[in-house]
């Protein structure tokens, strides 16, 4: 089972804390909006990726399970 | 009175017309049909079950109309799966400024869209039909509402229909934005998982249908599946409405059947008035195609794919020669990033970023680097919002530098090959709607 990030891009309000603290997954536009690496988190960047999750100030991100 | 809904199935069909016109049968001159005159146009509905309908439907191949071309008996057979009570929303919701056809059909025959609501209902035993009108088409509103009416005095429907005026806003038709309004909300997309089909209006399963593909539903339910298949291609049977515009004698509506040419399309609208470099397929989300490389086309999903366009919600405009075709494609970029819902950032801040930079090389200057920020931005907010207006745009903006190639290259030189200077796509501007609710 492999898990991914998932943004909620109407909740999302571009504060980039996502992006500071999970680099490895997470970037920003032109206009400091995320852009997430479509790819599987890796087993040791998974703690990194819900760090990312839990700071965000309006619960704009989270990990999904994929199939 | 012909009841919809029976428990016994029928095998025999009413025969349909053997050509076209077929939802344009019968129009009256710039009058709606009303009840009586719709009843002898058209053979009753058949007393069908709710399986055989969607069946029916299967069989006849019979996809959406709004732009997006889903198999209707999946979206059918999906609602009427759901639990609990279900609901059905005819989507008269237009959007796109240069599109007749839905107001065409709302405004010169009702009673086939609102027939095709209640084969909907039917089908997927709805007990709540709705039926969305762009408010910014008024006589649309009041012919709808006539109709529904005299239906309701007739006492004919198996549920009442209640007729829900929509923002005049280019996504308000979008499927999620109309459930977001009907819900006492925005008409402003929202984030899905879970769709309509799921969870729509009131949290009920929610059938959304484009009003042409209404109406076309509306007579395969009277003269079944085969006849409906008598036109058009295997792969895409039927007719559907183009609205055809710009640089043509007759613009207006027409009624085709699938793989028919796109010549004899032009034809019919009187032809073209002026040498006309390049053709807009499918409106603001589709694509500039050059006129040499349509014109030999035929008017299917397949053969157009193949030279990159997309019928969408059947608009085609004709752009002359003497028009720019970077002006107007920087008139529509504009025109995309005023309707946002302002919702979600990559979008808002991105198709405004390149609005202003198509603005520069339509009608200022234009450099190399230019191009490449335009291709950078677009890949850039593809596919990160919450529904598909960048998308759209991207694609439409693509289309433009690719078509528009050499214009792009002479504005670099300082030069422009229009001669001239007045607008051709339509841009709602007196009395455009900038409301939500």
């Amino acid at each position: 089972m492999t898990q991914r990030l998932r943004l909620d891009p109407i909740r999302c309000d571009g504060h980039g804390i996502c992006a500071e603290l999970f680099p490895e997954g997470i970037s920003l536009d032109d206009w400091g909006y995320p852009i997430l690496d479509p790819e599987p988190i890796s087993r040791e960047l998974l703690d990194h990726a819900r760090r990312a999750v839990f700071a965000c100030p309006v619960l704009a991100l989270k990990i999904v399970d994929d199939r | 009175m012909t009841p919809l809904a029976s428990p016994r199935a029928t095998a025999t069909w009413t025969a349909g017309p053997a050509g076209l016109p077929r939802v344009l049968w019968g129009l009256h001159h710039g009058d709606a049909l009303t009840l009586p005159m719709h009843r002898e146009l058209f053979a009753p509905v058949r007393v069908m079950r709710a399986r055989d309908l969607i069946d029916a439907t299967g069989q006849a191949g019979l996809r959406g109309r709004g732009g997006a071309g889903f198999p209707t008996a999946t979206k059918l057979r999906a609602v009427a799966d759901g639990r609990g009570p279900r609901v059905v929303v005819a989507n008269g919701a237009e959007g796109e400024p240069a599109s007749g056809k839905d107001e065409l059909l709302l405004t010169r025959s009702p009673h086939l869209v609102l027939d095709g609501l209640m084969v909907a209902a039917v089908a997927v035993k709805a007990n709540q039909a709705i039926i969305g009108v762009e408010r910014t088409r008024p006589h649309a509103v009041r012919a709808v509402t006539a109709a529904v009416a005299e239906r309701a005095a007739a006492g004919i429907d198996p549920v009442t229909i209640q007729v829900v005026p929509v923002p005049g806003r280019y996504i308000a038709g979008e499927e999620s934005a109309l459930v977001h309004l009907l819900n006492g909300g925005e008409a402003k997309p929202t984030v899905v998982p879970p769709r309509p089909f799921e969870r729509g209006v009131g949290g009920r399963p929610t059938l959304i249908q484009n009003v042409e593909t209404l109406a076309h539903l509306a007579l395969i339910a009277r003269h079944g599946p085969e006849w409906f298949r008598t036109v058009g291609t295997a792969d895409e049977p039927g007719t559907m409405l183009l609205t055809v515009g710009g640089a043509i004698a007759r613009p207006s509506v027409f009624e085709v059947a699938f793989g028919s040419r796109f010549d004899s399309l032009i034809a019919a609208a009187g032809g073209e008035t002026e040498p006309v470099s390049a053709y807009l397929v499918g409106g603001y989300f589709g694509t500039w195609i050059r006129r040499d490389d349509v014109w030999g086309r035929r008017l299917s999903a397949t053969d157009l794919r193949s030279i990159g366009a997309f019928l969408g919600a059947g608009i085609i405009t004709a752009l002359p020669q003497s028009v720019c075709g970077l002006v107007e494609t920087a008139r529509v970029m504009r025109y995309l990033s005023e309707e946002t819902a302002g919702q979600c950032g990559s979008c808002v801040n991105g198709l405004a970023a390149m609005a202003n930079r198509v603005d520069t090389v339509a009608r200022s200057r234009s450099t190399p680097l230019m191009r490449d920020e335009l291709e950078r931005w677009s890949a850039m907010i593809e596919g990160r919002g919450a529904c598909r207006l960048p998308d759209g745009a991207v694609r439409f903006l693509r289309s433009a530098l690719g078509t528009f190639a050499d214009e792009v290259a002479s504005h670099q030189e300082g030069r422009c090959s229009a001669t001239r200077h007045e607008v051709l796509l339509p841009i709602p501007h007196v009395g455009r709607d900038w409301g939500w609710r």
